[in-house]
């Protein structure tokens, strides 16, 4: 089962992704700020990662460099969520090995639609 | 797939609240350089955005925009913060919560604040206004089917390209489902073996698409690598030239098995467009009426807390009931310990249910900083705010209570209590005045002190003011506390005139009697020059009390623990009889009006002379009070239910409780008790009966 | 409506079972009961339970027919009894004395009170064509207490409007 990495700091924002991914039959684990996304991530396993990029602790192009310095995390996908008003973050993200963006907002459908060009 | 997006809605409106008041008390400690803490404001308002556009309110989203990008230019230095930029966003916190609340409800809002204030925010951003949510309207806003083209893409991506994640084989699926897909690769730039390295991608391909699908969208598949890869697309078939006429032209030829793949494309792009769609509505008023429920954030520890004690509960259960089976009497002990186990689990259980409800007083203080502040700027009053036992935790509705109550006690503390900075100046004290919240736990309840070091209470013009009014006799001698507790007699105000602050609307005596209708009471020190303080005591709980039962005749009675000061036995020589036949006990220095229950409740009872009687010393309003009883029995906690439910309010009797033996008590209210006494007193007296109950003697 | 509907609508009923209720049958249902001789019946589906008299502990200050309230299952329910409520005769509470707990809706409230009445004696089937209008003067039972009568065989059985019953006058100090 491909098995999904959530790291949001809002509860709704990630309860919505995570629910959503169930829903279409994914595996989700959850994870509150990058710090805790990256303790969660050291398990490994994982087919995909999405975060948010704004939160406490760590943020997550932190967490993205973080992640791509591990072995397991080489080739994993990593997806940032985004807003439109920062703008050069898609150029952070790259930076720091992003695979790709979500810009919020979005919804369930396109979620889904978007995150089948990463994961099989 | 569709995911009923509503159900997540009251998550967000609860952590967009929390959100709101995070920025508020972050604005108000803000100081300058505080890097950390505008970062923290700066996500709290992103979050708020994010979720706001997912779930489609968006005028939240609109005007959540400009907040956020004011405080970017903060976070990144470009902008030195000045405290008119601190009052802007203040207000905007205001708005948002405005906004929030207006799509929660469904309900109208101060539209002119709001865009007064989004003006304001326009105006104060450097670069002007950028126009919200513009960069987010979808591409394919026409109604009109696109015929399917071909199209003939070429993509050579970069060498690096898997290290981003990115894998071409997924891409290209994402591409077959705009429309059939025919692929060749070319592997020309492959190397020998030798000069491979296995993390590089060497392949470049040819594809062929056909499809309904605009250039924008299959571009949009390729957005994460164009930086990394030759992109170059071209149409084979098809009339429009470039992709955004052929997609606003209107349909001549359809081919049916294409369109219905674009209509399926269309939809999830369109976001923007789904939101404002009719079937959207009822998921807003689900909302509302989810809110109306009412729900509470509870700590996982809380949760296994009470888990473990079911389990603990189960596993005792189970223990008395196999001990129950066969049953002999060489098992008593154990069923007496097993009983005993029961008891305590019960106690436990009962105690974490109701920690559920139990929240920490934050929630109530936490709109005071913001309070004060615009009160101080209002008075001109420089005053600090110093708040302790913020963590104090009580029950959720006497928490949502409480709140009016101490703000108009925080706002009597800066109007009345603070004196201008000239008066404290010449009075030798700081300019700055402080008022402290104060929050603890004693015994079963919890105390909220709202102290000032300001001029204190006036005895003299107090009382002399309710003289002026009415409200006691020029010729009444009054103590102290009792002088103190004028303050909230009904139609008494110490401001010479109302003031815009504190004397508009509510009196001190609507606090009094809220603080009263939650089972508390209030109390006033103040000394002159020095300060005030109003000390407000409460049952942690609205649900639980913690009661001392008691017996007139053949009733049962509860009297509620924290309005008892003492229970005697009467002895003769302390009993006097005064005034026709009011009896006073001699408690101390104070003469004590009997009360004698029977009487007052028209009952039988075993005793009806007060020589020897029991005395159970309560208080209510300053005044003590003896309640005559037959008998004390135990002290335990009662459940409150109300008798308003089935039957109606009963004067003296604040509600009703069911005992061990599943029989139901009353449950005493004293102050209720003290003015139907004084109800029938003052009746008996007109008639010219001699006052045979507690005639008042301050009214 | 079918049987298992009707079945789903009938109340639970608790110490004392109300027995023979015919279920196949048109009109609505209404349970009599006896205040001293005479017949009375309430709406059946106001009906909660019919428990027997237990003393109940008392409501300091009320008017003389509430009898205070009992523990139902958790509920604090008021008894009130009908006998002194309508002036019809001097109660006795004996073994065989009931009381019918009713739970009346109104628009603003749902309120659950028990009536002591002398005894439960029937469910009544009634079409609205047999309810008369009650002439307005006599007896004891305040007219707005009074739905209507129907004649069962030479009897007349007084429909009560639980509307009114459950609209509780306030009452005052002695």
């Amino acid at each position: 089962m491909t098995k999904i990495l959530v790291v949001d700091d809002s509860n709704s924002i990630r309860d919505m992704v995570s629910f959503t991914l169930k829903g279409a039959g994914y595996e989700t684990v959850e994870a509150r700020d990058g710090r805790e996304g990256l303790n969660t991530a050291q398990g490994g396993g994982f087919d995909l990662v999405i975060s948010d990029v704004n939160m406490p602790n760590m943020d997550g192009i932190s967490l993205c460099q973080a992640l791509r310095e591990l072995p397991a995390f080489k080739f994993t996908p990593i997806l940032m969520l985004t807003t439109e008003s920062s703008g050069d973050m898609k150029q952070r993200g790259k930076a720091a090995g992003a695979t790709g963006w979500l810009v919020k907002p979005f919804n369930p459908e396109k979620l889904l639609a978007t995150i089948k060009r990463v994961v099989r | 797939m569709s995911v009923d997006l509503s159900q997540f809605i009251p998550t967000f409106l609860e952590e967009s609240f929390e959100g709101l008041a995070l920025m508020e008390s972050s604005l108000l400690s803000l100081e300058v350089d505080d890097n950390e803490t505008i970062h923290s404001i700066f996500r709290a308002a992103h979050s708020i955005k994010g979720g706001a556009g997912t779930f489609g309110f968006d005028k939240v989203t609109e005007f959540t925009h400009l907040v956020e990008t004011l405080l970017d230019e903060m976070r990144d230095g470009r902008r030195v913060i000045a405290s008119a930029d601190i009052e802007l966003l203040l207000e905007s916190v205001d708005c948002i919560r405005l906004l929030i609340e207006s799509a929660r409800d469904q309900s109208g809002y101060d539209e002119a604040k709001v865009a007064q204030t989004s003006q304001a925010l326009s105006k104060s951003l450097s670069q002007g206004a950028s126009l919200p949510g513009a960069e987010n309207t979808p591409e394919s806003e026409g109604e009109a089917e696109p015929d399917a083209v071909q199209w003939q893409i070429s993509f050579i991506p970069g060498h690096h390209l898997v290290k981003t994640g990115n894998d071409p084989l997924l891409l290209f699926n994402a591409l077959a489902d705009l429309g059939p897909l025919e692929l060749s690769a070319q592997a020309s730039e492959l190397p020998s073996l030798s000069d491979m390295d296995p993390q590089e991608l060497y392949l470049s391909w040819h594809l062929v698409l056909t499809s309904a699908a605009s250039e924008a969208e299959i571009r949009e598949v390729f957005e994460w690598v164009e930086d990394e890869c030759q992109l170059e697309l071209a149409q084979l078939s098809g009339q429009g030239k470039q992709d955004k006429e052929s997609c606003n032209s209107p349909p001549d030829v359809t081919t049916s098995g294409e369109q219905v793949t674009a209509e399926e494309l269309a939809e999830p792009t369109t976001i923007a467009a789904a939101d404002k769609s009719p079937e959207k509505k009822p998921e807003k008023a689900q909302v509302k009426n989810k809110q109306d429920a009412g729900s509470i954030r509870v700590g996982v520890d809380k949760v296994d807390n009470l888990i473990n004690l079911v389990g603990e509960l189960v596993i005792t259960q189970s223990m008395l009931s196999e001990l129950g089976n066969d049953f002999e009497l060489s098992k008593l002990e154990r069923l007496t310990s097993g009983l005993e186990q029961l008891l305590q689990n019960t106690k436990e259980l009962q105690e974490s249910v109701m920690r559920i409800r139990m929240l920490p007083i934050s929630f109530a203080f936490n709109r005071f900083p913001r309070l004060v502040h615009d009160l101080s700027k209002k008075t001109g009053k420089a005053i600090e705010l110093v708040i302790n036992g913020e963590q104090t935790e009580l029950d959720k509705t006497v928490m949502e209570q409480i709140g009016d109550p101490l703000v108009h006690l925080v706002r009597n503390a800066v109007d009345h209590g603070i004196e201008p900075a000239e008066i404290r100046k010449a009075k030798g004290k700081p300019e700055q005045g402080t008022i402290k919240l104060d929050a603890y736990h004693l015994g079963g309840n919890i105390v909220i002190e709202i102290k000032d070091d300001g001029g204190g209470i006036n005895k003299e013009v107090v009382l002399n003011k309710a003289i002026d009014k009415g409200l006691v006799e020029a010729s009444s001698n009054l103590s102290e506390s009792q002088i103190f507790d004028l303050i909230f007699e009904p139609g008494f105000s110490t401001a010479k005139e109302l003031s815009d602050i504190s004397g508009r609307g509510v009196g001190m005596d609507v606090v009094k009697k809220n603080i009263q209708s939650l089972g508390g009471r209030i109390q006033i020190e103040s000394e002159q020059d020095k300060g005030s303080t109003f000390r407000v005591n409460l049952p942690l709980t609205l649900a639980i009390l913690d009661g001392q039962l008691v017996r007139v005749g053949s009733e049962i009675y509860v009297i509620p623990l924290i309005a008892i000061v003492e229970s005697l036995q009467a002895k003769a020589e302390l009993i006097n009889r005064v005034s026709g036949d009011m009896l006073l006990y001699r408690l101390r220095e104070d003469n004590v009006p009997v009360l004698p229950i029977y009487q007052l409740f028209s009952l039988p009872a075993d005793t009806t002379e007060v020589e020897n009687s029991l005395l159970v010393v309560v208080e209510a309003d300053g005044q003590k009070v003896g309640l005559m009883v037959d008998d004390l029995l135990a002290q335990q906690q009662v459940v409150i239910k109300s008798l308003k439910d089935n039957y109606q309010q009963v004067d003296g009797i604040s509600g009703a409780t069911i005992l061990g033996d599943g029989s139901v008590a009353m449950i005493l209210d004293i102050p209720g008790m003290i003015q139907l006494a004084m109800k029938s007193a003052q009746k008996n007296q007109a008639q010219h009966y001699s006052a045979n109950v507690l005639a008042g003697e301050t009214v | 409506m079918n049987i298992q509907e009707l079945a789903q609508d009938v109340p639970r009923v608790g110490d004392n079972d109300i027995e023979g209720i015919d279920f196949i049958t048109s009109g609505e249902q209404y349970l009599t009961f006896i205040l001293e001789q005479e017949q009375y019946a309430v709406d059946i589906l106001c009906v909660e339970e019919i428990r027997s008299w237990e003393p109940p502990t008392k409501i300091p200050n009320s008017p003389e027919y509430v009898k205070g309230v009992i523990n139902m299952r958790g509920i604090i329910v008021p008894i009130l009894d009908l006998r002194l409520k309508f002036n019809i005769g001097q109660p006795s509470y004996t073994e065989v004395t009931v009381v019918i707990v009713l739970t009346l809706e109104s628009e603003q409230q749902s309120r659950t009170i028990g009536f002591v009445v002398d005894a439960v004696s029937d469910v009544l089937n009634a079409d609205e064509s047999d309810i008369k209008k009650a002439p307005a003067f006599g007896g004891c039972v305040p007219q707005h207490y009074v739905e209507g009568l129907v004649n069962v065989g030479d009897n007349v059985v007084t429909l009560l409007n639980v509307q009114s019953l459950q609209a509780l006058e306030p009452h005052q100090l002695n």
